[in-house]
């Protein structure tokens, strides 16, 4: 069955081939049958992929160790859940994600094109498919998810157990789906450029895939950030590690584009800087992509090259080279219409967003490749820190949230200046009652820019209330609907305005939960006994007792043993949660047939975090529950569910058997010890203030997005152009 | 002022501005920042007395606890082992801490032991794309 | 027995693919592109998005960010831009009209 999946792969490679060929073939010659072909080899490629990853999940599923990558990332007693995704933890597996996600959401791209450009979707699918050719390429010649070895050895080493947490299943394809869908955007635009047919129709179509490209990534980053927050050990959500960055960085570029490329609608102005974020997001889109997988960089993902550095330079050499030429060959069509009308406009606050947004990703790229330019520069590769990131970035993000409230409030060409003044008077007042609040009523005072930011995040939210409020009345004067239905309307009439509102408020609370997060956390590091107590931050802990168990596997992640504590947390002497963290041991790996001793204690400890969240604030612990590394105990640390097979057996008949209850009763043994006298454990405590407000932040941005996404329904449509077509025929002189 | 020369001082301003920011970072980069070396590279190097990040493969049995929490351990390179460099580290320790991970530390090298800042080891994941099976060192 | 379904399977896969690629290469009558549709699609879009500007801007009066003056004068703008428009699409039916006659 190996053979046949690399059998889909050449297909794959044979189907893209052609279609790139057929779609360019039939647009230069204008025969409708050849584009059409074209077009169905992209949805042929979704097909024969997922084929594909069928295979190579069944494989996954049924255990079959003969594929190297089942036997390097997955084993016979990893959990089921685990085991589907291990498919994606290993280089040549999500590579095959990948690629399967492209064509994917290229047929989707390409379906709900069907009728429209035709010009310029031949175009688009040829880029596609190059794309996908690239991917499946690597597949085929240089990392083979089906390569085999026979005979397969008798079990697997198991997914890695760091990896063994829900944010695997969910946040790798969900990354993905944001990258891959970066590159309908840049088809579409270098198809429209190479036509030369930048106009509404392509203004249109690129916007509502960007839109949905920057929902999926942000989705994406948010899940990372909660993956290091809920299951490392650290207590941070964000470290400004490369591969966070890379991602971030045409996230960054993407939302600028969504800015601008308004100005561009109304105005005709802008084209070269917005056909350059296009290609500039996707390009980048790539390079994280790259850079996530060759080592080229440092990172706490410790990725090693496997050869695919060249190939993904190329690439995206070769994207730089295409837009750099198209755009400058097509400076013509770029042209701008128009001018900007004045400064005291809404164009001129989002040309101001755009510079501080590429400013913003200039920063991050810069930090993030450092190691790579003080290489070259003076000979030694250097890194920059957390620190210089916050520097930079606090500063531009501030500047940020106050555009975010100072667009909703002025308007479109040129503002009235009075009218300008007079409605920034609410949302001033509501940043001044803050900064008040800040220095007198909660003792926030100590840090400027976090005040600063509660400012800005008051006045976003006292503007944009201050719209919604505002659009409410209006609407109601002219319709007299009761409020809960004029808001409906209103909301419906204008999702474009009203979703990027609740963008906006959602961006605010997740930077008041980052700011105050960052601000008034409070952590100690440092060994209890139990029974000892310990304040953190108005939070007094106590180590209550220890727990412990063996192949009870409480995380279900097929962990052996759990070492743990139960932590009691008051405040002011008022009991306020229980925090439970433990330490999940898993068996050095591969495990070896009849081998029973092996380090015991310095297998992987993995972390589960003991997590009491509410809107005010997070009670975080983890534990360690040996101080320093232990000593081999010399036993085998079976995996668990051989464990639980052997304890069922009441006489041992086979050596092995008996040498897995020995190892059975010696870690029963070690747990009752731990539990009789536990020594002092090491903890991270952390009690870190409105964490939570950054993930609702984050639902509200996606609420906010899909409210933008959704198309208008069509009655809407027909009712609103037959009454503005009545209107305007009027100024036509027609009956 | 005619239009066309108010757009013209409105772009050459803000990329006088610009400029100056780009600069302003990138002169802090370079003064900001630590050396990233492997243990080769700070041997060999005329590094001592200076800020470092070192990165490293913790060497097995090398690791040893002492009563008052310190740790010292050797870091040989990630490729090529070889040379490696003694470390004296106190503080917390990553649950992942092992022979075999890869960890950096920050610290500095003074008469052969590198001097650990308490509390600057990060260990990285496990390689989830690495060609052979983490773990068999 | 997976050798012979894998082989099954493969094969299906490969006439899918040939089959549904395979248009162009069977005899049948080219259908030629509609050019003409696409540029008036370009403009109702166009004519769309004005609309849809003219409501903006009155919104933006409406929720107080202009003046009766300016919303007027914007409204008027608008409105030429859209009559513009609308007259370009005229031109469109009308040769589209002279063409098929």
């Amino acid at each position: 069955m190996a053979f046949a999946g690399r059998i889909t792969l050449v297909l794959a490679l044979a189907v893209t081939l052609y279609g790139i060929a057929a779609a360019l073939h039939g647009v230069r010659r204008g025969r409708r049958e050849w584009v059409d072909s074209g077009r169905r080899s992209v949805y042929c490629l979704a097909v024969v992929l997922t084929l594909a990853m069928v295979i190579l999940e069944v494989a996954f599923i049924r255990n079959d160790f003969t594929y190297n990558t089942v036997a390097q990332t997955s084993s016979s007693t990893t959990p089921l859940l685990y085991r589907v995704a291990a498919m994606w933890s290993s280089q040549q597996g999500s590579l095959l994600l990948w690629a399967w996600l492209l064509s994917i959401w290229s047929s989707a791209a390409i379906y709900l094109t069907r009728n429209r450009m035709r010009d310029v979707v031949p175009y688009a699918t040829g880029v596609l498919l190059g794309f996908g050719a690239f991917f499946v390429s690597l597949l085929v010649f240089l990392d083979s998810p089906f390569a085999q070895t026979h005979p397969g050895p008798s079990d697997g080493a198991g997914l890695d157990p760091l990896l063994r947490n829900p944010s695997m299943l969910i946040h790798p394809p969900m990354l993905y789906s944001g990258y891959t869908f970066f590159a309908i955007p840049f088809a579409f635009a270098i198809g429209a450029l190479v036509v030369r047919r930048v106009d509404a129709e392509w203004i249109q179509v690129t916007r509502r895939f960007a839109l949905a490209s920057w929902l999926f990534l942000g989705i994406g980053i948010l899940l990372g950030a909660r993956w290091s927050y809920y299951e490392l050990g650290w207590g941070g959500y964000w470290g400004w590690d490369p591969v966070e960055n890379a991602a971030l960085m045409p996230w960054l570029i993407n939302t600028a584009f969504l800015h601008s490329v308004m100005i561009q609608e109304k105005r005709g102005m802008l084209k070269v800087w917005n056909a350059s974020l296009v290609l500039g997001a996707s390009t980048l889109a790539i390079i994280g992509t790259f850079l996530v997988r060759s080592g080229v960089l440092d990172s706490i993902h410790a990725f090693t090259g496997g050869g695919l550095g060249v190939p993904f330079v190329a690439l995206i050499a070769t994207m730089v080279a295409a837009s750099v030429y198209l755009v400058v060959s097509r400076r013509e069509v770029l042209r701008s219409e128009h001018a900007l009308d004045s400064l005291l406009s809404r164009e001129a606050a989002f040309l101001l967003n755009n510079i501080v947004l590429v400013g913003l990703c200039f920063v991050i790229f810069w930090g993030t490749f450092f190691p790579l330019i003080s290489q070259a520069v003076t000979g030694t590769s250097a890194k920059v820190g957390p620190p210089w990131f916050d520097r930079y970035t606090v500063p531009l993000a501030l500047v940020l949230v106050l555009l975010s409230g100072i667009g909703p409030v002025i308007a479109w060409r040129r503002a009235t200046l009075a009218n300008a003044r007079r409605n920034f008077l609410v949302p001033l007042a509501a940043a001044g009652a803050m900064a008040l609040a800040a220095y007198t009523v909660v003792p926030i005072g100590s840090s400027a820019p976090t005040v600063l930011l509660f400012c800005g995040v008051a006045f976003v939210c006292a503007s944009i209330g201050q719209e919604f409020w505002r659009g409410l009345r209006a609407r109601r004067a002219m319709s007299g609907e009761p409020p809960p239905l004029a808001l409906i309307a209103m909301v419906r009439r204008n999702r474009r305005r009203y979703g990027g509102y609740i963008v906006h408020v959602g961006m605010a609370v997740l930077f008041v939960g980052v700011a105050a997060s960052s601000t008034f956390q409070h952590e100690q590091e440092l060994s209890l006994k139990q029974g000892q107590s310990v304040r953190v931050g108005a939070y007094t802990m106590t180590y209550e007792r220890p727990t412990g168990a063996v192949v009870a596997d409480p995380s279900h992640t097929g962990a052996t043993m759990t070492l743990g504590a139960v932590l009691r947390v008051t405040r002011a002497g008022h009991y306020v949660a229980t925090l439970r963290p433990a330490a999940d041991y898993y068996p050095t790996t591969p495990i070896l047939e009849g081998q029973v001793v092996a380090d015991l204690l310095s297998g992987d400890a993995v972390q589960q975090i003991g997590l009491h969240s509410s809107l005010r604030r997070d009670l975080w612990a983890a534990i360690k529950p040996f101080a320093t590394t232990v000593p081999a105990l010399g036993v085998q640390l079976p995996e668990a569910s051989l464990v639980s097979a052997a304890d069922a057996s009441i006489l041992p008949s086979t050596p092995q058997q008996t040498q897995l209850r020995l190892a059975y009763y010696e870690l029963h043994t070690i747990v009752g010890a731990y539990l009789k006298h536990p020594p002092p454990a090491s903890f991270t405590l952390i009690s870190s203030p409105l964490v939570m407000w950054i993930w609702l932040g984050g639902l509200i941005v996606l609420l906010g997005g899909l409210t933008a996404i959704w198309p208008p329904p069509a009655a809407l449509r027909g009712r609103l152009r037959a009454r503005y077509f009545a209107r305007v025929a009027q100024e036509l002189g027609r009956a | 002022m005619n239009p066309p020369r108010k757009r013209q001082i409105r772009l050459i301003v803000s990329l006088a501005l610009a400029v100056l920011l780009a600069s302003g970072l990138i002169y802090t980069s370079f003064a900001a920042s630590d050396p990233a070396l492997t243990p080769s590279q700070l041997l060999h190097g005329a590094h001592a007395d200076r800020n470092v990040q070192l990165t490293g493969t913790v060497v097995k049995g090398s690791v040893k606890n002492l009563a008052n929490g310190q740790v010292d351990f050797r870091l040989a390179d990630r490729v090529g082992g070889g040379v490696t460099v003694p470390v004296v580290y106190s503080g917390s320790v990553p649950a992942a801490f092992h022979f075999g991970r890869e960890l950096i530390v920050t610290g500095r090298l003074t008469r052969g032991t590198f001097d650990a800042q308490p509390g600057s080891m990060i260990t990285k994941c496990p390689s989830k794309y690495s060609a052979a099976p983490s773990g068999s060192a | 027995m997976t050798a012979l379904v894998a082989a099954l399977l493969i094969a299906a896969l490969v006439a899918f693919v040939l089959w549904a690629l395979s248009g162009p290469f069977r005899a049948r009558t080219a259908a030629p592109a509609l050019r003409s549709s696409d540029e008036r699609r370009v403009l109702e879009i166009a004519r769309q998005a004005k609309y849809a500007e003219i409501r903006d801007t009155e919104t933006d009066y409406r929720t107080g960010k202009l003046s009766e003056q300016d919303y007027r004068a914007i409204d008027r703008q608008l409105r030429a831009e859209a009559v513009e428009i609308l007259r370009a699409i005229d031109e469109l039916d009308a040769r589209a009209g002279a063409a098929t006659d």
